[in-house]
């Protein structure tokens, strides 16, 4: 039975964001905002090296200094120092050096935590870390992954001896043989450089044991406080049903906030062991060095094709840095772009290597897109390669190659079934919205003269997997947990409804987007509907918010709740009504008698007889609630077309980004504002990885670029106009035909801006530019291809 | 934010200021807008006893004309000089080179004489200072006294101000519709430091080019005059040629460092394009 909506549906609204108002005032409970009486400041003492042996830890300066309760270092702790947990052994050869709380003997990175110190101001707490007296042994810092696995190089873990964390391999057809029967092959290395994810918001807790129930809170600032609950009770030994953890409203994450962090498991061991609240907000500056990072991988790419321009085969050679140590799921997040390399394009043959690595430096893990941005890159970036050295133009041989909409469903080489695309249809509205041919022909003219500022154009074609994700898949990539989503829908007796979702936003919208499906499901208004949330006291199952899951995933949780809360409302309208179930119709939130719409029963009007519970049907339970655990059918695969254009002054190598083109395609959408929020967000962050970020270490491992200073987000000021459009291929494995959106733009336009950069550059016989394309990188690559030319 | 601790204090006037500064000692800060003091507390790179706020002496607020030249009170918002009409008609570089100066938050914030006296580097309005030949009135318990630009800027986030010292007011001679002026400015986000900025004024009398004044940006531990450049362009003939030629002598005398962002040789290479493009948009070429 399906509902029907004779109104103007909800979904597909651009509705103004329910949250908005509390979020952009500040007038809302950020963790940092919590004051709960008797509180205690932690702050942290850091190593300043990059590897040393601590000779010596003494606190007893830090215990005399004012306001100071306790302090702890590894010793002290004993056995309330935890381990961080990692969750994805990808192999069962994998390294897994333990990663204690407080660093125990040997300090890894910058930035590793070595002491502990509460107090009953933050203040305080900070002035008396100055007082620690602590002596440091210098120990070589490996900081190069090349260097770290040559022979002989010095350890990041001498007790493991070795810094390769694992190799994973897939190998998918016969690449030696796509190889040898190819016309060309062409190969590059690409660099994708180490990213700080930097949300708004830094992370902040607060611990609190509530009296002598034995039950412990703690409010994070955190993307996943139900995997943080699971995680947290195994690592501590407190029992998870006395461990609630709650996320309030969080100010963004990028991935930055999928963690179990140190500093978590330190605030809930020692409220617990002193039973007194403590509080921790990081600043700017830790977060910089103990934030977990992102990317970081260098990346052979080999692609072998036919003089006609037929993709043969793909090779990828991945070294993927680890940090110092592994943390949630930091060696999967390269796997997770194992299989978006070969793109959209059809091919016989892929070939796919990782070595994980381990360096002196601070653990990378999930950023914005996780492993999927630097498999986009990869292949678009060399697809353009291949069209250079084939001389066709980058497009034709996009379309030589790709899977044509009448294809689907296909099956990729590296083994993934895309249920739907329509990257033809994308591309043509680009292409319209772009001028393509009058900018090639401004192209052609600029080289011509010899203009000073050339034109380049940039292409990415790009296709992601999001919406994690099947569990059994997880099973089989080793990863420990499930990818199901959880909701549960309450018509309250006054009709009005509580939504229980087990995803945790943090800035995408889900509380207006979901009240959209609900409205919908159950023809209730919007503003009906609440939407609770990151709190494992009220909402005790979920899988949480990152991967681009949340509508893809959780979406089919609320359609699926809703659906079960109007088949029980049936049942019971029915029995009142004195009719069959199957007599009556949902229309606008009303069951009708069919054919006699003058007998009806509005769902409010139900849920209060649910409540009162006066006169229901044999076997029909009071209130009108239900739930739904939903293990996804498959992925979904949006798909798009990126183009971009860019000036590069050749006088002092900066870049300009002239126009930009985003047609995407996410299948159906709920909230249109919502979606191109999330596409401008994820534009902006792709085009910094492009131009702007970049983390650098110098070869001691202090982290140069540890302040915004240094390590350069572009504000609104410095990002083009968007031109953004979408096409709609609705998913068919999503009962919604959405598809995931919040990492999109962050994965197309990385590749974008750089063929775009390369392009520009290709009349001085220049093939590759690093990231960040600064004008410094630009001008002296520049400057190198004309010193070769000369030669 | 978690600094150390730190007593304040808010003078009324000068005096008192310089008085509460000599209690402090060594140890003592002077704040304004704090744009500058605020991240070095943020980061406990400075941890000063007491803090010496400037910003509501009336002495020190303000913008006022005399016969040839206009006087900034040092603790007037860049967003005052901004917007001020007799900085406008008389002092038109430093409108256009505070214009580029971090954001409308901060240029709401910051003051132009804490921006200066700060003595950073990479600072667009010192090289303004320089070109547009400046004088600073500073105060101490000793009296006041006056300081030329060019005497100004000592070193690496060092002025004349002294310990115990305030800069009061900032002078400047007028500078009329004769002039033509261009800041160029380079960095990598709007809101960033300057890589290299380039100061460029003009005076040109028929295709002659009379005078020109260039100030360099962050190119040395203080701000610099060009002064090869300006001597080649004297008495030439304004065309991109000859400006480009002289730009080629920009860096005579700088000491460019190597950071993140430009090592030495491409700042030494930005001089000398930035200078051509200052000077060429000064004159309208």
């Amino acid at each position: 039975m399906t509902t029907t909506i004779e109104s103007t549906p909800a979904i597909g609204q651009p509705l103004r964001r329910k949250e908005d108002a509390r979020l952009l005032t500040g007038r809302t409970q950020w963790t940092d905002n919590i004051q709960l009486a008797g509180t205690l400041h932690m702050a942290i003492l850091r190593s300043p090296m990059a590897h040393a042996t601590i000779m010596k830890l003494d606190l007893s300066g830090a215990l005399k200094s004012p306001g100071v309760i306790a302090a702890f270092g590894a010793e002290e702790l004993g056995a309330l120092n935890a381990s961080v947990p990692c969750v994805w052994p990808v192999t069962d050869d994998m390294v897994a050096p333990d990663f204690p709380a407080l660093a125990k003997g040997e300090v890894r990175h910058v930035g590793d935590c070595v002491a502990v110190v509460l107090a009953h101001s933050a203040y305080q707490a900070a002035d008396a870390l100055a007082e620690i007296d602590v002596e440091y042994a210098p120990l070589p810092a490996i900081m190069q992954m090349e260097d770290a696995l040559k022979a002989g190089s010095p350890l990041v873990h001498s007790d493991k001896g070795t810094n390769s964390c694992y190799t994973f391999k897939l190998p998918c057809g016969d690449y030696a043989a796509a190889k040898a029967s190819a016309d060309v092959v062409v190969s590059r290395r690409f660099v994708q450089q180490r990213l700080i994810p930097s949300a708004m918001e830094p992370r902040a807790v607060v611990a609190s044991p509530m009296g002598t129930s034995g039950e412990l809170t703690l409010w994070s600032a955190t993307q996943v406080p139900h995997v943080l609950r699971v995680l947290l009770a195994l690592v501590t030994g407190i029992p998870e049903n006395k461990l609630r953890v709650i996320a309030p409203d969080v100010g963004g994450g990028f991935g930055g906030k999928l963690q179990c962090y140190r500093e978590e498991i330190l605030a809930v061991a020692l409220a617990n062991h002193l039973g007194r609240a403590i509080k921790w907000t990081e600043t700017r500056s830790e977060d910089m060095v103990a934030t977990h990072h992102g990317r970081d991988q260098i990346q052979d790419i080999e692609i072998a094709a036919t003089k006609e321009g037929k993709v043969l085969g793909l090779k990828v050679t991945l070294l993927a840095n680890m940090g110092a140590y592994l943390q949630i799921i930091t060696p999967g997040i390269p796997l997770l772009g194992m299989f978006m390399y070969p793109g959209i394009y059809k091919m016989d043959a892929y070939d796919f290597t990782c070595t994980g690595v381990f360096t002196n430096t601070t653990p990378t893990d999930a950023y914005r897109g996780a492993g999927r941005p630097e498999a986009t890159f990869a292949i678009e970036r060399i697809m353009d390669e291949l069209a250079n050295e084939l001389e066709m133009d980058p497009l034709e041989l996009r379309k030589k190659n790709w899977i044509n909409h009448g294809d689907f469903p296909f099956t990729t080489v590296a083994g993934l079934t895309y249920d739907s695309g329509n990257y033809e249809a994308a591309t043509a509205k680009a292409l319209e919205l772009f001028d393509y041919e009058s900018i090639r022909a401004e192209q052609k003219q600029r080289r011509k003269e010899n203009n000073p500022v050339q034109l380049g154009i940039g292409i990415s074609t790009y296709t992601e997997m999001c919406g994690l994700a099947p569990s059994r898949t997880l099973g089989a990539l080793k990863y420990v947990a499930g990818g199901w989503e959880h909701c549960t829908i309450r018509i309250l007796p006054t009709g009005k409804v509580e939504l229980v979702t087990g995803t945790s936003p943090h800035g995408q919208g889900h509380e207006t987007a979901w009240s959209q499906i609900a409205s919908d499901t159950l023809g209730i208004p919007v503003d009906d509907i609440e939407v609770i949330h990151g709190d494992t006291g009220r909402s005790p199952y979920g899988m949480d918010t990152y991967g681009s899951r949340s509508l893809a995933v959780g979406g089919q949780a609320i359609l699926r709740a809703g659906e079960r809360v109007v088949e029980k409302a049936r049942l019971i309208a029915a029995h009142q009504i004195e009719c069959s179930p199957d007599d009556l119709e949902f229309v606008n939130g009303s069951f009708r008698v069919k054919g006699n719409p003058t007998v009806e029963k509005s769902i409010q009007a139900v849920a209060f007889e649910a409540f009162t519970a006066h006169n229901l049907p044999e076997g029909v339970e009071p209130t009108l609630q239900a739930e739904a655990t939903v293990d996804p059918q498959d992925f979904s695969y949006p798909h798009g077309t990126h183009l971009c254009a860019v000036e590069v002054d050749t006088e002092t190598g900066k870049t300009k980004i002239r126009s930009y083109v985003a047609v995407d395609d996410i299948g159906n959408v709920i909230n249109p504002m919502i979606v191109e929020g999330q596409v401008h967000g994820g534009l902006a962050q792709g085009i910094a990885q492009a131009l702007y970020e970049g983390a650098e270490y110098d070869a001691d491992g202090q982290l140069l670029t540890a302040s915004f200073a240094d390590y350069l987000l572009p504000s609104a000021v410095d990002l083009p106009h968007f031109t953004t459009d979408r096409t709609v291929t609705p998913s068919t494995t999503h009962p919604l035909g959405t598809k995931g959106v919040g990492e999109a733009g962050a994965i197309a336009s990385t590749p974008a801006v750089i063929n775009a950069v390369v392009d520009a550059l290709r009349p001085f016989g220049i093939n590759d530019v690093r990231m960040p394309a600064s004008p410094q990188t630009v001008w002296r690559t520049l400057r190198n291809a004309r010193k070769a030319g000369a030669a | 934010m978690i600094p150390s601790t730190f007593d304040y204090v808010r003078p009324k006037t000068v005096d008192e200021a310089v008085a509460a500064l000599k209690q402090g000692d060594d140890d003592s800060k002077v704040i304004a807008g704090g744009q500058s003091m605020l991240p070095l507390l943020r980061m406990r790179l400075a941890s000063p006893s007491i803090l010496v706020d400037c910003g509501r002496i009336g002495e020190m607020r303000g913008i006022k004309e005399s016969s040839d030249a206009i006087t900034i009170g040092a603790a007037t918002t860049h967003h005052e000089v901004l917007t001020n009409d007799l900085v406008g008609q008389y002092a038109e570089l430093l409108a256009l080179t505070t214009a580029t100066v971090a954001d409308p938050q901060v240029r709401h914030r910051g003051t132009f004489g804490g921006a200066l006296a700060h003595g950073d580097p990479a600072g667009d309005l010192p090289a303004v200072a320089l070109v547009m030949n400046a004088t600073m009135e500073i105060a101490g318990f000793g009296g006041r006294r006056k300081v030329a630009a060019k005497d100004f800027f000592v070193d690496y986030f060092t002025t004349a101000v002294g310990p115990g010292e305030v800069l009061v007011s900032i002078s400047i001679p007028k500078m009329g519709s004769d002039w033509s002026v261009h800041y160029e400015k380079f960095n990598r986000t709007a809101q960033g430091w300057a890589i290299v900025g380039v100061a460029a004024a003009v005076r040109l009398e028929g295709k002659k080019i009379a005078e020109a004044r260039v100030g360099l940006t962050n190119v040395a531990p203080v701000p610099m005059r060009a002064g090869k450049v300006e001597a080649a362009l004297t008495g030439a003939e304004a065309t991109l040629a000859t400006i480009q030629k002289a730009s080629e002598l920009a860096t005579d005398g700088t000491h460019p460092t190597s950071d993140l962002h430009a090592a030495a040789d491409y700042r030494e290479h930005l001089m000398r394009v930035l200078t051509a493009r200052a000077l060429a948009k000064a004159a309208d070429l």
